[in-house]
């Protein structure tokens, strides 16, 4: 006790005794170890990070690119799934992903301009619609495919069918339209946040401007803050088609198929997809040997097909900016 | 150069302010004020920074409506028209009375399309009538011989100073009566400076212009009429040339002679 009081109020003189500005400049030993403990250990984390998506991307690399041609991707799957390839499954997607887009971008980009540009920012309506968007955001994808059944198949399905249809089963079934309805609604958070932070990022100048020349509000947003933000809005709307292209749980009961031996004929077919395609091989095959390779190059084609939207998404959004950029 | 106007004659009132009180939420940024601003003639708001100078220039043409928490209390006339009036859009008011701004604001778009933009949306669809408006902003704006080759380009291109005569060439392309500029030259080299200011002679002829600076000097060299705010209060309004030969407040003296701002 009274050995380490001794040198202590000795310590303090001398540090008083220096001017401040030493005391300013001198960076001590322990701010030093601090910085480097921080250096090594967020380094360390990140290195594990990149080490594990090496490791995945690697893995599926080396085992489907033996597979991978072109007639993988433009064949049919044969001989219970052992032989062929995907094409269907891509088909499917593809026409998923498009009536989702369609069907899903505007009602968000709408529900952002609404939330940004003219609900009332501090009333109570706004803030619950702000929760209520972020709790969609959160709610299970296996949650959004059984609402897609009880909804869009059972409910609308079922009702247009007795409606037009006199009772028969039309639309009352798992279908493409439902499966990308379904995607449309668990995707519409991404494009709602994506729209408004882009909305947000519009300078006020530029709006003044726009007003300040008679431009009514709503002159403003179509001219002025929308073209604007369209980067923003973009990259959401490639963001939530990558989303969509790789979910299986909402569409499992709305619309994906085990097998067609056939492309979706319209609206109220059911389609096949690469995601759902991967779990069924995964899980279903008669002859475990003779998919595996089929199933490592299907994944290796989702991987693909998910990194180019992302990198699209990219590429958009510093292009646009780049366009867009205001001030000097 | 206009900053000597007809000694005798009064020119007719364009803007008719009267205690004009502008708040944001429950404190007062500027007021109250009772101004004319004379028709064709340019009046400066001169003060130091945070004196409400801007504040009051966006109260004449309803700017600070976009900001959520500003109200205001008093009237301001255009005319004679109350603009703050029931039942008056301020749309229409904006296009009767255009704004330059502190930084210039071009929009992403091409030369031709940011002049044009007041008139499109105005609903002007003949495209050689919009050409021609066009043309004679870009000229009224001293902007065309630079740019008439490249009306194409992005507006993006241009420096900071031609930006700015852009802006001032889209506000005039729609023909408003009366101009308020925010600090249109603070951000601008001595040179672009000089440019604007030669500029905004030229246009007091046709325009009611009303400039917020910083710049004694600038306002001395522009403006036929100075108003001196201090600290949210009108503190002097005068003809230039009695403002800062002989003025009759104890402050704008002070100000002016440099003892403060």
């Amino acid at each position: 006790m009274s050995t380490n009081a001794g040198p202590a109020p000795k310590d303090a003189e001398r540090r008083r005794n220096k001017t401040s500005a030493q005391r300013v400049f001198v960076r001590t030993v322990s701010n030093r170890l601090g910085d480097a403990t921080m250096a090594i250990s967020s380094g360390l984390a990140t290195a594990l990070v990149l080490a594990i998506l090496a490791v995945i991307l690697f893995d599926i690399a080396r085992s489907g690119s033996s597979h991978l041609s072109i007639a993988f991707l433009t064949q049919a799957p044969r001989e219970g799934m052992t032989a062929g390839g995907i094409f269907p499954a891509i088909v499917g997607m593809v026409e998923m992903v498009f009536l989702m887009t369609l069907a899903g971008v505007p009602v968000g980009v709408a529900t952002a301009i609404y939330l940004h540009e003219y609900a009332p920012a501090q009333s109570r309506l706004t803030r619950l619609i702000r929760i209520a968007v972020a709790n969609l955001a959160g709610v299970p994808s296996i949650v959004f495919g059984l609402f897609g059944l009880g909804f869009f198949v059972q409910f609308l399905g079922a009702g247009i069918d007795k409606m037009f249809f006199g009772g028969q089963k039309v639309y009352g079934q798992p279908a493409l339209l439902w499966a990308a309805l379904t995607m449309a609604v668990l995707t519409l958070p991404v494009v709602i946040v994506a729209t408004e932070e882009a909305l947000r990022a519009v300078p006020r100048e530029l709006r003044e401007a726009s007003l300040a020349l008679g431009a009514t509000k709503l002159q403003t947003v179509i001219h002025v803050v929308v073209p604007q933000a369209s980067a923003g809005i973009l990259t959401g709307m490639i963001l939530a088609v990558s989303r969509g292209a790789g979910e299986v749980a909402p569409i499992l009961f709305t619309g994906a198929a085990y097998f067609l031996p056939h492309l979706p004929k319209g609206l109220s077919s059911q389609f096949m997809t690469p995601s759902y395609h991967v779990y069924v091989l995964a899980t279903q095959s008669p002859d475990v040997d003779a998919t595996k390779p089929i199933l490592y190059t299907t994944v290796l084609v989702l991987v693909a097909l998910t990194f180019v939207l992302n990198i699209a998404a990219v590429v958009v959004r510093a292009r646009v900016r780049r366009q867009n950029s205001f001030g000097h | 150069m206009s900053s000597a106007p007809a000694q005798n004659a009064t020119p007719a009132t364009k803007l008719t302010v009267r205690e004009l009180c502008v708040y944001y939420g429950e404190k007062k940024g500027v007021g109250p004020v009772t101004m004319d601003v004379a028709e064709k003639h340019v009046t400066a708001f001169i003060g130091p920074s945070g004196c409400g100078k801007s504040t009051f220039l966006r109260a004449l043409n309803r700017m600070n409506e976009l900001i959520p928490t500003c109200h205001m209390t008093g009237e301001v006339k255009l005319d004679g028209e109350a603009i703050y009036g029931p039942g008056v859009d301020p749309v229409t008011v904006r296009r009767r009375i255009g704004m330059v701004f502190q930084r210039s604001n071009p929009f992403p778009k091409s030369i031709i399309e940011n002049v044009a933009y007041g008139l499109r949306i105005g609903g002007l669809k003949d495209e050689r009538e919009i050409a021609m408006r066009v043309e004679r902003a870009l000229q009224q704006a001293a902007l065309w011989d630079e740019v008439k080759d490249r009306l194409e380009d992005n507006a993006l291109g241009l420096s900071g100073g031609q930006q700015q005569r852009l802006c001032i060439a889209r506000a005039l392309a729609v023909e408003p009566e009366v101009l308020l500029m925010d600090e249109p030259a603070s951000a601008l080299d001595p040179i672009a400076t000089a440019h604007i200011e030669e500029l905004i002679n030229e246009i007091s002829t046709d325009y009611t212009i009303a400039i917020v600076t910083h710049n004694m000097q600038q306002a001395a060299r522009v403006a036929d009429y100075t108003a001196f705010f201090y600290m949210g209060e009108l503190v002097e309004f005068d003809r230039t040339d009695v403002l800062f030969t002989k003025p009759s407040n104890q402050r704008t003296e002070d100000y002016i002679t440099g003892r403060f701002g």
